[in-house]
């Protein structure tokens, strides 16, 4: 039993860093219908700047929580310039091309970063200094980290906080109207272009505090961590319903917990026929079962082809 | 409004990308010289000079990217200390040349890579890094007539397809497997042993032999879990050896994983120690880990670098020149000068004639004393035993070496003169 426990905190942690950087994939399709592949990179910037940061504070005898919120901010700050620019170069000049043309410039922007990524930091990996007091605790006779349990906190108030911004704030009615119709919402004042950069922007900080928990639970950073994270959290944003908020978190959540227990009990069910290494067929089949009968995703709104 | 701005921005994203990749792999653009040809035979008066191309192939992009940049140095290092010697081979000056290519560990991409250098006429190939990117592209070099020489690739099967051209400079899983699989069973004291692997051929088939090794040894392989070589979060599969109480964990795989992996053991609260193969033994690992590798054993093909025969020299010169060695370097090294001193017995630069010499090398590299049996496997390869004590991989010991090259001889024995 407390094996059981233990794989769905394994689960739900996990779950909880996909459904943050499933946020920021979710969001932009949700306003522009665009899947923006350099989300995932996004999150290494951040992760590899807070880094950066916490290196260099490390010995100057600050308070840890100090060190980690300039880290936060500092990352924050350029993941959200980098997000930007990457509207304003990529995405915006093809705002009216042909709907695969972004989709390559976004596939473009990810190579270029992990890139830039790779001359900036270098190809090591780099630890993440420890320097948070990590605490073990048992529930249950399981153990989850204070860092653990920071990560699933801190992913939850984030998802409720940008729920609240998109369903009760005058910035939140205006990217709902930008979603539903851009050429219409513009011609009742609202300022698309400022919306959508606000989008990415936004997007782009999540992605920094995505990463800055990436690394600190796995204390590992490395210009190629992006890649698969994003392809994870894109997966979980399909699965929620991609556009819908909601959606993404309980794609996340579902995602993590699939892969958990896909690791955990696949060999037993199939008597050792599939070991661990077939964890991911579980959850793509899930993925498939439901595009096959819901194809809008779990709670996906029907939406009507967009030109 | 924006239509101008279209053709721009692409093509200065374009063009940013295309330096970018131009940049990182350092690709020497084709030689100016006449491509490598023979040296004219006994060409009179001033001697000529013959441009000899030898490829190199490791991951310098992916994961494993600080691995492939760290032989890809070693090589070019030794290629320049060849160039300063002004060596002459069949009369004719020869100036050596680096192809350095990228395979990003993938075995799709060592394939396309492999077929590059054969259509860029490389004389020889030291790579790739991978077992699982060498031993596919071993079949286009063997096709191809070109000797190739791998510096880190432990996959028995690599030498055991009966390719001619096949070689390399490190022992192989069957005799690290069964070592460490040994080590684990008494040294560490294992009964129950779980093993992870990455399910790259390196991996799995290191995991295969140290199977072998621990039920050999009389201990009980409990688990066998599996992961992948670009995954971060073990907490699944470790909570299921968690369930299993073992004793010890061994894990077949890279740095990148491996550091993690011990990490993860610990937030786990398992208890069990961790041992790994020649892939996790890097500084990277202890980094990773952080304090949790405090105690973990590594093994690695060879002896310490401070007890090879011209390890200290080397160690220094390549510190100086490009920084603290990540792993396979000095086999790298030794790789490159096996194959330039079988030219200079054959005197000749053609592959076809250098071939069947670098068989019988007899050469004192860096890293040993480099013979080949009739496979081109090492000859008494042996391998050390490592173990984390305050934040620093220490020596523990050697194993094998003279032993186990009797050992390996009876059962490689039939394969007659696979290499003449």
């Amino acid at each position: 039993m407390d094996i059981f426990i233990q794989q769905i905190i394994n689960g739900l942690v996990l779950g909880s860093i996909y459904a943050l950087v499933a946020l920021g994939y979710t969001m932009v399709y949700g306003i522009m219908g665009l899947i923006n592949f350099a989300h995932g990179e996004v999150v290494m910037i951040g992760a590899m700047v807070a880094l950066t940061v916490i290196k260099l504070l490390a010995g100057s005898g600050l308070p840890v929580y100090i060190v980690i919120l300039v880290a936060l901010i500092a990352a924050s700050a350029v993941c959200m310039a980098v997000g930007y620019a990457i509207e304003r170069i990529a995405y915006r000049p093809l705002r009216r091309a042909p709907k695969l043309a972004p989709l390559i410039t976004a596939i473009g922007v990810s190579i270029v970063l992990q890139n830039l990524a790779m001359l900036v930091w270098g190809r090591n990996y780099h630890a993440f200094p420890p320097i948070l007091p990590v605490s073990e605790h048992e529930i249950l006779g399981a153990t989850i980290t204070s860092v653990q349990v920071a990560i699933v906190l801190i992913a939850a108030l984030l998802m409720a906080a940008l729920i609240a911004l998109i369903d009760h704030t005058r910035l939140g009615r205006a990217m709902r109207a930008t979603s539903e119709n851009p050429p219409i919402a513009q011609l009742m004042g609202v300022n698309i272009n400022q919306i959508i950069s606000l989008t990415f922007v936004i997007g782009s900080a999540l992605a920094a505090v995505a990463g800055l928990m990436v690394s600190a639970n796995y204390s590992i950073a490395h210009y190629y961590m992006g890649f698969m994270l994003g392809l994870k959290a894109f997966t979980a944003a399909v699965l929620g319903g991609i556009g819908n908020i909601a959606g993404a978190v309980l794609g996340g959540i579902l995602l993590g917990l699939i892969e958990s227990l896909g690791a955990g009990y696949i060999g037993d069910f199939t008597g050792g026929f599939l070991g661990s290494n077939y964890q991911d067929i579980f959850a793509f089949f899930v993925l498939i079962g439901v595009l096959v009968f819901r194809p809008s995703g779990l709670i996906g709104e029907k939406v009507s082809e967009r030109a | 409004m924006s239509y101008s701005r279209i053709p721009s921005i692409t093509l200065a994203l374009a063009a940013a990308i295309a330096m970018i990749g131009c940049g990182q792999k350092e690709e020497p653009k084709a030689a100016p010289a006449p491509a490598a040809a023979a040296p004219a035979p006994a060409a009179p008066a001033p001697t000529p000079e013959v441009t000899v191309k030898l490829g190199h192939v490791a991951p310098l992009t992916g994961p494993q990217a600080h691995l492939g940049k760290d032989n890809e140095n070693a090589a070019r290092m030794a290629v320049d200390e060849l160039n300063t010697k002004a060596i002459e081979i069949g009369g004719a000056k020869i100036k050596f040349e680096l192809v350095a290519e990228d395979d990003q560990a993938d075995p799709k991409q060592g394939t396309i890579v492999a077929q590059k250098l054969v259509d860029a006429k490389v004389n020889g190939v030291i790579g790739h890094l991978n077992s699982g990117t060498t031993i596919p592209a071993s079949k286009i070099y063997s096709d191809a007539g070109i000797p190739q020489i791998s510096p880190s690739a432990t996959n028995p099967k690599y030498t055991q397809q009966g390719f001619a051209t096949t070689f390399r400079v490190m022992a192989n899983d069957v005799q690290q497997g069964k070592v460490l699989g040994e080590y684990a069973a008494k040294q560490m004291a294992g009964k129950t042993v779980a093993i992870i692997d990455d399910r790259t051929a390196y991996g799995q088939g290191l995991a295969d032999e140290v199977e072998k090794g621990v039920v050999a040894a009389g201990a009980k392989v409990v688990a066998r879990e599996f992961t992948n070589d670009k995954a971060t979060d073990f907490a699944a599969i470790l909570t299921k050896i968690k369930s299993k109480k073992v004793d010890v964990i061994v894990y077949g795989g890279m740095d990148a994983q491996g550091g993690p992996m011990a990490k993860q053991m610990k937030s786990l609260g398992l208890k069990a120690k961790f041992l790994t193969g020649d892939g996790g033994c890097t500084p990277e690992f202890i980094k990773l880990a952080g304090a949790a590798s405090e105690g973990q054993y590594c093994s690695l093909p060879g002896v310490p670098l401070d007890q090879m025969p011209g390890g200290k020299a080397f160690g220094d010169a390549f510190t100086a020149k490009y920084g603290q060695i990540q792993l396979y370097a000095p086999y790298v090294y030794d790789a490159v000068m096996v194959m330039v001193d079988a030219m200079k017995r054959a005197n000749s630069v053609e592959s076809a004639k250098f071939l069947p010499e670098i068989g019988k090398t007899d050469y004192q590299g860096v890293t040993a004393k480099v013979q080949f049996d009739d496979k081109g496997d090492l000859k008494g390869g042996s391998i050390s035993l490592y173990q984390v004590k305050d934040g620093k991989w220490e020596y523990r010991e050697t194993i094998g070496g003279a032993p186990a090259e009797a050992a390996a001889a009876p059962a490689e024995a039939p394969a007659a003169e696979a290499k003449k």
